[in-house]
């Protein structure tokens, strides 16, 4: 058994999805890489804004 | 009433791209591409593009597996089969492993949700490639 940290899954759920996201969304390999790194960037930084809000929240 | 065609336009029916319609069955990179990720873009010979949605999909499947995540087997209530409908997007992948007992029946670890939601993820990825597929094949997507 995988024992992987949240962070960690976030971050390979980011990288195979913007990958998927990139190729499926876009026609030509750079426009893809571009997007793809865009999809990551706001998959990591709205899943550490998020998790700073409930971490407010929470207390 | 018949009316001759001679004078008028009469050029072939072209696809939004620009080229001729295809030809053959244009069913099969999408069919190939949902029983396994990646196989319609190899069919069209888009070898880079397929190896990598077949690495990212089948590596998102199975990380939800070694993490313990559940796959569905059927449906109990309307958010059991969302999922389901989400882990049937997985293909061959999917029925293999029900058929190999893979999976866990019950989420009792908090990584083993994360793991269901990599596997029912992977199945809705699945069928955006296998969707673009299509898409490159009816040349509605140009490269």
């Amino acid at each position: 058994m995988t024992n992987l940290s949240h962070f960690t899954a976030v971050l390979l759920f980011a990288l195979f999805a913007s990958t998927v996201f990139g190729i499926t969304q876009r026609e030509t390999p750079r426009r893809m890489f571009r997007y793809g790194l865009y999809c990551f960037s706001l998959f990591v930084a709205s899943a550490i804004v998020i998790s700073w809000l409930m971490f407010l929240i929470a207390r | 009433m018949l009316y001759s065609q001679k004078g008028m336009a009469t050029a072939p029916i072209k696809t939004a791209a620009g080229k001729n319609p295809p030809q053959g069955f244009v069913y099969l990179p999408l069919i190939a591409g949902w029983l396994f990720p990646g196989a319609g873009h190899f069919l069209l010979r888009k070898w880079g593009r397929g190896a990598l949605l077949s690495v990212s999909i089948i590596g998102m499947f199975v990380l939800g597996l070694a993490m313990k995540g559940k796959i569905y087997t059927g449906a109990q209530d309307v958010l059991d089969m969302l999922g389901f409908v989400g882990d049937l997007g997985n293909g061959l992948l999917f029925f293999v492993s029900r058929l190999l007992g893979l999976g866990a029946d019950q989420v009792q670890v908090t990584t083993a949700d994360y793991g269901t939601k990599f596997i029912v993820v992977a199945g809705l990825l699945n069928v955006i490639a296998a969707v673009d597929a299509h898409n490159l094949r009816t040349g509605r997507k140009s490269e």
